[in-house]
């Protein structure tokens, strides 16, 4: 069923369209809700943030140091130069305290004089001017004078540490004693970039009130509601944020979003006027959040025939500058650092440290990509080992329900690892596949792959391979994350009688504005199109959390089906026997208005305990399989992934067309991810801070990706979903790996698996590097 | 921040050499380098801007008196659709389909490529292989520049402040077979790690003839790799000449670590794509 109506303010976009209300469009968007912004966006008409005109506003740019680390001395504006006519704006302008409000207040929206600058893109100053060009010739005319300071950029040379975990259970040492293969592995990935289409853009308008209202691109916006009052000195009402189109997030928009939007509002405070900061994409490559990279050493100890008897893991992420949710990023990194698999003696190690280079942050997957990494290519090793199949090996250590994992989380539901794992062995023929390229690599000369050595090619030029990872998701926050959020999402009966859902949870692409009415109106027993989504703006919605952690549809979503379960109940109550959907167009009419806002609730039987790290880490998780196809070319060792099948337990699909939007999204991510993306830095500077060198995959890189959904129901939320976000990110980065070793015999540690990798494991003498150094250590 | 400089788009060939002249004007064809590099980030904005689209001399692909000609403004697009391209220089087709993608292939130009002369250009190897020369033009008179002397160092060409590109003409001996092939970091919008072509002449039993080995991405500029060429010139694409030819071209060459590959890479995977167009030539 087609849905119609769309958010205030799109209607000539609904009348460019051709599509009659139900009418059923090509492809496979039957039966399901549309896209309520797709219109808009097909057809241009969508506003994001660069195209709201606010006349009389000015434009904003960002001072940055150029400096890894150094104490700011002085800003110094060119003497000859008329400032009158633009405004300069430094940390003495801040009203109230210069801080980044999130977990810790080490980030100042500028750095004051007198201060330390922690990274080389770090924002001094600001500057509003009425047109660009102004902006562009005075922009080299402020100088700043700083002192150099020691920079440190490996974080294990840190002495910083922004958050360290010790998680640990059974009895590691005899755990090791008792296994009969002991292997070690250490693994490294780097920065990731979101890579949103759409830059980071906001524009302040300054009130009457001495307010500020901020329209922009933005996850969540009441993380910007926050900070506003926080440095600005401004009450609830004073600071408003309104969520624009969004053109895409993937974390990129969770923190960032709040240091542009103070940015701008202190410009607009001091301008007396709008002020738009819309950064090009050179600068917010350079600029904003990246995911963290990792070091994670593995030690495992197995028996014979590949049960896990000990586990041993060491995380080190590097936070960057400053802490922004770092904390939370290596929780979740550590708590699935073993990968979802049984195993008595266990000790996960965690700490991420700070150093000078921009700060990282929250991105699709949160820390779990980079641990899970590792422990699947450590499994794989270790199957490889005992000579056990990688299907086999998962078979034996995989969770089953009332399995332990490391916090002593018992599994008391929804335990679809063995499932996922089955579904994707079976589609992609896995263990047939494996046989044929074995055959394939045997035949090949010399040890399957490029002689050592040698410039010399061989006799064919690809060899295919095929790779199994299996990874777990923690659904929704970590430990009482939810707890302490208690968010609040409301659904209301107008006093003219129609049905809206309010909550501050963003649409960025994902489907937000779809599944939120079409999840009220099945509650309802109303058309989806009855069902309004109010505007995400601070006046008009409560804080129902941020749209982050996989945790719209399972947490938000749920208590938005709760509220218009007691809303369907109240009207049914004051009007007996008649059915909701009949009677409260004239319940309306004859009570006024009836708004439910429901308050979370922990989930029954979830107990975490935030100091020893013991409960349950997550009240349910989803779990994922992925099977990945690869073709490297011999000679240059280029890497083609072919096919992902991607299997991904969310405990209930909402909308199918979406939820499989997001594996393949997600997917494709990992998928380069795992293959090309890589920062590179030389004194703490991204090299390739552009378009042009951070490459990301195109049409023709993609694979075919082939999604498969399990459903295994969470019982805690009212419609047993988990959600799809973060999970398949999760997996298919270690499957392509794998799928790389399986062409070519060579395991690759680090990520991206770079054809200059590849090709130097492949020509070291002894197969590389990358093989000996997870040598057996007993 | 688009820079807007003042443009000129001249319908005469004299008037454009007399803006040329005139100095401080900075050609544009298919924009796709210039329109990238004068925003001022990058550098400074030129004061004026000469438009080539207007310039029908500069148009063209054309089959004469044995050599291929192709107008400075002809197009990736052009060239793909060009039969006479197709069937003469087939390498150059393939080379110019793998760069950009559609839209850059739509508007970027032979000329363009050439004159902007990066070291990562994807004909520059092609040109070079075939023993191309360009034909450039101003108010001096016209001259004919091998595309072996043509570039000088990094983005450095023998082309004078005052002339344009006009043609570039590309010998056919009979007899000659040209192959390419192009390393990047993905399959389209990927600027080369390695890019080769090879040419050569087979005389049956007496061997190769003409050999030309010439690479983009690992030098300043395109090079031709003359101790290599030395190494396959006389001789035939067996096992043993091969692994000599790869061996020569990796002591030969010296790439460097950037931001898109590293030296090793760049001087192992150029052998090893010698290696293998070799083995294909050979036929074993
Ligand atoms: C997204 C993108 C992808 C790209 N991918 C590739 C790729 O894969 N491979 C590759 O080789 N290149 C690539 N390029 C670079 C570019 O497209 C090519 O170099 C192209 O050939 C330039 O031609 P143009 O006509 O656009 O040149 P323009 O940008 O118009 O000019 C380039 C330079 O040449 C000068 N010039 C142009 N014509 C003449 C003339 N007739 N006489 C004298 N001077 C002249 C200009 O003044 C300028 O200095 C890419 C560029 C972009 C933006």
């Amino acid at each position: 069923m087609p849905t119609r109506t769309l958010t205030p303010g799109t209607e000539t976009v609904e009348r460019a369209l051709v599509i009659d209300p139900g009418q059923r469009v090509p492809g496979r968007a039957s039966g399901f809700p549309l896209r309520r912004e797709g219109p808009a966006k097909l057809t241009g008409a969508a506003k994001y943030t660069d195209d709201l005109v606010f006349p009389g506003a000015w434009y904003g740019i960002t001072i940055r140091s150029t400096e890894a680390r150094a104490k700011l001395l002085a800003i110094e504006p060119d003497p000859d130069v008329d400032w009158s006519k633009v405004v300069l704006a430094t940390a003495a302008d801040i009203p109230g305290d210069n801080v980044v409000s999130l977990i810790k207040d080490d980030q100042p929206l500028l750095v004051p004089v007198g201060g330390e600058i922690r990274h080389h893109a770090e924002p001094v100053a600001l500057l509003a001017a009425p047109d660009r060009e102004t902006l562009r010739q005075l922009k080299g005319r402020i100088k700043l004078v700083t002192e150099a300071l020691p920079p440190v950029f490996d974080p294990e040379e840190s002495d910083h540490v922004f958050a360290q975990y010790e998680v640990s259970q059974g009895d590691v040492a005899a755990g090791f004693a008792a296994a009969d293969l002991v292997l070690e592995g250490e693994y490294r990935v780097g920065h990731q970039e979101q890579l949103y289409i759409e830059n980071q853009a906001m524009i302040a308008v300054p009130g009457e009130d001495g307010g500020i209202v901020i329209h922009g691109s933005m996850q969540c916006p009441y993380y910007i509601h926050k900070a506003l009052k926080r440095a600005l000195r401004l009450s609830s009402v004073q600071a408003r944020v309104i969520q624009e189109e969004t053109g895409g997030g993937f974390g990129g928009k969770e923190e960032y979003p709040s240091m542009l939007a103070l940015h701008a509002s202190l410009l607009a405070l001091k301008a007396r006027r709008p002020v738009r900061m819309i950064y090009e994409r050179h600068e917010d490559i350079a600029a904003t959040t990246k995911r963290h990279p990792a070091i994670v050493r593995h030690r495992t100890g197995v028996t014979k025939d590949g049960r896990l008897v000990a586990q041993d893991i060491e995380v080190v992420m590097d936070g960057g500058a400053y802490c922004t949710l770092t904390p939370v990023v290596l929780s979740r990194g550590v708590l699935h650092a073993g990968g979802p698999y049984r195993c008595p003696n266990v000790r996960l190690r965690g700490r991420a440290t700070r150093t000078n280079t921009p700060p990282n942050g929250a991105f699709r997957g949160f820390g779990a990509p980079q641990t899970e990494f590792a422990a699947e290519t450590q499994l794989n090793r270790i199957a490889e080992r005992l000579a056990i199949s990688p299907a086999d090996i998962r078979r034996r250590n995989v969770y089953r329900l009332n399995d332990t994992t490391p916090t002593g989380q018992v599994l008391r539901e929804s335990v679809a690892a063995e499932e996922v794992l089955e579904q994707a062995l079976g589609a992609s023929l896995y263990e047939r596949v494996r046989e044929r390229t074995a055959r394939d690599a045997a035949q090949r000369r010399g040890s399957g792959t490029i002689p050592a050595g040698t410039l010399r090619t061989g006799d064919d030029r690809t060899a295919t391979g095929i790779g199994l990872a299996l990874a777990w998701h923690g659904a929704g926050f970590t430990g009482s994350g939810e707890v302490h959020l208690a968010s609040v999402a409301s659904v209301e009966l107008t006093a003219d009688g129609r049905l809206r859902v309010l909550t501050a949870n963003t649409e960025m692409g994902q489907g937000t504005k779809t599944v939120f009415p079409q999840m009220v109106a099945a509650e309802l027993g109303v058309r989806v199109d009855l069902v309004e989504y109010a505007a995400q703006d601070t006046a008009e919605v409560l804080d129902s959390g941020p749209t982050v952690a996989s945790r719209t549809v399972m947490v938000v979503g749920g208590l938005t089906i709760l509220a218009a379960r007691k809303l369907k109940a109240e009207v049914e109550a004051r009007n007996p026997g008649v059915p909701f959907q009949e009677a409260y167009r004239d319940d309306a009419q004859a009570h006024g208005a009836t708004r439910i806002d429901q308050q979370f609730e922990p989930y029954p039987g979830v107990v975490f305990d935030d100091e020893t790290y013991l409960g349950d880490a997550y009240p349910a998780y989803g779990w994922a399989a992925a099977v990945a196809t690869v073709e490297v070319d011999l000679d240059t060792a280029e890497v083609q992934v072919r096919d992902v099948i991607a299997v991904d337990d969310v405990g209930k699909v909402i909308h199918p067309i979406l939820c499989e939007g997001q594996v393949e999204g997600g997917t494709l991510q990992a998928v380069g991810y795992a293959t090309i993306e890589e920062i590179k830095l030389q004194e703490g500077r991204y090299l390739n801070d552009r378009l042009a060198t951070y490459l990301i995959p195109t049409a023709l890189d993609a694979p075919h990706i082939r999604s498969i959904l399990v459903e295994a129901p969470y019982s805690g939320a009212p419609h047993g979903a988990k959600g799809v976000g973060e999970l398949p990110m999760d997996v298919a980065a270690p499957a392509v790996v794998a799928a790389i070793h399986d062409a070519t015999g060579v395991w690759i540690h680090e990520l991206p698996a770079t054809p200059e990798k590849i090709l130097a494991a492949l020509r070291a003498p002894d197969g590389g590097g990358a093989r000996r150094k997870g040598a057996a250590a007993a | 921040m688009p820079a807007e400089p003042p443009i000129d788009s001249p319908r005469r060939l004299f008037e454009a050499y007399e803006l040329l002249a005139a100095g401080s004007t900075r050609p544009i064809a298919g924009g796709t380098d210039v329109m990238v590099a004068i925003t001022g980030e990058l550098g400074p904005i030129p004061e004026r801007m000469l438009d080539l689209s207007r310039l029908e001399e500069l148009r063209g692909i054309s089959l004469e008196q044995g050599a291929l000609l192709l107008g400075a403004r002809a197009t990736y697009t052009e060239i793909r659709r060009s039969t006479v391209c197709r069937e003469h220089l087939p390498a150059l087709v393939e080379a110019a389909a793998t760069i950009g993608a559609a839209q850059i292939q739509n508007r970027g130009t032979i000329g363009g490529n050439l004159a902007n002369a990066s070291p990562a250009g994807d004909t520059l190897p092609v040109l070079l292989a075939a023993d191309a020369v360009i034909l450039v033009g101003g108010q001096r008179g016209e001259r004919e520049i091998p595309v072996a002397d043509f570039f000088l160092d990094y983005r450095k060409t023998a082309l004078a402040p005052d002339e344009l590109i006009l043609q570039v003409q590309v010998p056919l001996p009979r007899g000659r077979s040209l192959r390419f092939r192009k390393v990047g970091t993905r399959r389209a919008q990927a600027i080369s790690k390695v890019v080769m072509a090879l040419a050569w002449q087979d005389l049956g039993s007496a061997g190769w003839k003409d050999v030309r080995v010439a690479l983009g991405s690992v030098a300043a500029t395109p090079i031709r790799a003359r101790a290599t060429e030395a190494v396959l010139e006389g001789a035939g694409p067996t096992p043993e000449v091969a692994d000599r030819a790869a061996e020569t071209l990796a002591g030969e060459l010296q790439p460097i670590d950037d931001v898109r590959s590293t030296a090793e890479y760049r001087r192992a995977v150029s052998a090893r794509i010698l290696h293998r167009l070799l083995r294909d030539a050979g036929g074993w």
